[in-house]
C-alpha cells in the first residue's frame, strides 16, 4: 500500500517537474529552450550516485550479515544506476548535439560517467551468470565494493586526463550561480527522480523477494 | 605474522615450482605476446614515427591483453583433484593465499612484460638501456595493480560457465584508471623525462595499488568459500 502511494507521489512529482521546467522556469538566454534538458539530465545523474551508494551499502550490508535483503538493495539500486546513468548520457549527448556540435566527446565527465556505467554494466552481467543465490550474492558484492572504491580514483584519474564539461555547479563548494527560478524547477525535477527512484527500487526488490520464493 | 608470511609463501613456491614444470602459461603467453607484436604492426603499417606515438599505449595494450589470458587462469589449476577445497581447508586467514596468488601472478607477469619489452626494443628500433630504470619505476605498480583486481576477480569467474567472458568484462573497466596513469606515466619514461614530472600519476597508481590490494586481501574469503 505504502509502495503505491509512493508511485502516485512520483507521478505527481513528475508532473509538477513537467510543468515545472515548461512552464515555469524561462528559456535560457544564451542555449534556448535546449537548456530544459538539464531538467532530466541532473536529477538522472544524482539519482544515479544515490542508487550506486545503496549498492555498495547493499554490498557491505549482505558480507556482514549474510542476509539476502541486503542482496536484494544492491541488486536492484545497481539495475536502477545503471538505468539513469544510461539516461544522463543520452540526454546529455542530445544536449551536446546542438551545443557543443558533437554527440560524444571524450571530456573528463564524460568519460568517467561511461566509465561508471561499464563497470555496473559488467556488475550486472556477473549477476546473471551465477545461478546459486549465496554465491552470487558474495561475488557481486566484491564486485560492488570495488567498483564503488574505483569511484575516485576513475574520477581523479579521468580528470587529468582531459577536462572540457563545465565544472560542476551544484556539488561544487562556491554558492551555485543558477538563477531562482532554474534552481527550483531543477529541484522539483529532483525531488521527483528520487520518489521516482525509491518506487522503482521497492518495486524492485519485492520481486526480487518473490523470485527467491519461486 | 610468520605463519601467515609462511602461508604466502607455501602457495607462491607451489604457483611457481607448477609452473616451471609445466610450463602451461609461460611458454604460450610469450607467445602470444610475439603474435600481439605482429599485430600491432600490421594494423598501424609501418611508418616508425606513428608506432613510436603509439607505443606507451600499445605496451600497456599488450600487457593487459597478456593478462586478461594468464591471469585469468590462475585458478583453474585449482578446479582440479579438489585443490580449491584444499585451500579452502587452510588454516588462518584466508588473505595469505590471495597475497601468494598476487605476487605469483604479478612474478609471471613481469616476466612477460621483460620480454614483451625486450621485443619491443628489438622490433622498433627503441633504445631501452637509459629508460630502464624510469620504465620499472612505472611497471611494478602498474602490474601490481591490474595482478591485485585480476587475482580477485579470476578466483571469483573460475566456477562460472562463461569465465572467458565475464572475466574481461569486469575486469577492463575496472582498470580504466591504472591503465591511464600507466600509459601517460610511461610515455614520461619513454621520452627520458624526469618521473617528478608525473608524480600525480606515479601518486594514482600507488594509491589505486593500496585501493586494491586491501580490497583484495579483505574480500578474498568471501570469494573463496564457494
Amino acid at each position: 500500500m505504502t509502495t503505491r502511494m509512493l508511485g502516485w507521489l512520483a507521478l505527481l512529482g513528475l508532473g509538477g517537474g513537467l510543468v515545472a521546467g515548461f512552464g515555469y522556469a524561462p528559456r535560457e538566454v544564451a542555449q534556448g529552450n535546449v537548456q530544459r534538458i538539464m531538467y532530466l539530465h541532473v536529477p538522472a545523474i544524482l539519482t544515479a550516485y544515490l542508487a550506486f551508494a545503496l549498492v555498495l551499502i547493499g554490498s557491505v550490508g549482505y558480507l556482514a550479515t549474510r542476509q539476502l535483503r541486503w542482496d536484494r538493495l544492491a541488486a536492484a539500486a545497481a539495475e536502477l544506476g545503471v538505468l539513469f546513468t544510461g539516461v544522463t548520457i543520452i540526454s546529455g549527448s542530445i544536449w551536446g548535439r546542438p551545443t557543443w556540435g558533437v554527440w560524444w566527446t571524450w571530456d573528463a565527465r564524460l568519460t568517467s560517467t561511461a566509465v561508471l556505467l561499464l563497470v555496473y554494466v559488467g556488475y550486472l552481467l556477473l549477476r546473471g551468470m551465477v545461478d546459486e543465490p549465496d554465491a552470487r550474492a558474495r561475488y557481486a558484492a566484491v564486485v560492488g565494493i570495488l567498483g564503488a572504491a574505483n569511484i575516485p580514483i576513475v574520477h581523479f584519474s579521468v580528470k587529468w586526463w582531459r577536462a572540457l564539461h563545465q565544472p560542476s555547479t551544484i556539488l561544487g563548494p562556491e554558492p551555485s550561480p543558477i538563477a531562482t527560478p532554474i534552481a527550483l524547477a531543477l529541484l522539483v525535477n529532483w525531488v521527483a527522480f528520487t520518489l521516482l527512484f525509491a518506487y522503482f527500487l521497492a518495486r524492485r526488490m519485492a520481486i526480487a523477494r518473490l523470485e527467491e520464493h519461486a | 605474522m610468520t605463519a601467515y608470511a609462511r602461508r604466502t609463501w607455501i602457495v607462491l613456491w607451489k604457483d611457481l615450482l607448477t609452473e616451471r614444470r609445466s610450463k602451461e602459461s609461460l611458454n604460450a603467453l610469450l607467445f602470444f605476446a610475439l603474435l600481439l607484436l605482429f599485430l600491432f604492426e600490421f594494423a598501424l603499417g609501418p611508418d616508425r614515427e606513428r608506432l613510436r606515438a603509439a607505443l606507451p599505449g600499445l605496451l600497456w595494450l599488450g600487457f593487459v591483453l597478456s593478462g586478461l589470458l594468464g591471469l585469468g587462469r590462475s585458478f583453474i589449476v585449482e578446479r582440479d583433484n579438489d585443490c580449491w577445497d584444499g585451500l579452502r581447508l587452510t588454516p588462518g586467514d584466508k588473505s595469505a593465499i590471495y597475497l601468494g596468488k598476487l605476487l605469483g601472478n604479478c612474478a609471471m607477469m613481469l616476466a612477460v612484460e621483460a620480454v614483451l619489452l625486450g621485443l619491443f626494443g628489438v622490433f622498433y628500433d627503441l633504445a631501452l638501456g637509459p629508460v630502464l630504470a624510469p620504465l620499472v619505476a612505472v611497471l611494478v605498480p602498474g602490474t601490481l595493480g591490474l595482478a591485485a583486481v585480476a587475482t580477485l576477480f579470476a578466483a571469483m569467474t573460475a566456477h562460472l560457465r562463461a569465465r572467458e567472458l565475464l572475466f574481461p568484462v569486469l575486469l577492463l573497466p575496472a582498470q580504466v584508471p591504472l591503465l591511464l596513469a600507466a600509459v601517460s606515466a610511461t610515455q614520461a619514461a619513454l621520452l627520458g623525462q624526469p618521473l617528478s614530472e608525473v608524480s600525480h600519476w606515479m601518486k594514482l597508481l600507488i594509491g589505486a595499488d593500496v585501493v586494491y590490494v586491501v580490497i583484495g586481501l579483505l574480500t578474498f574469503e568471501f570469494v573463496l568459500d564457494a
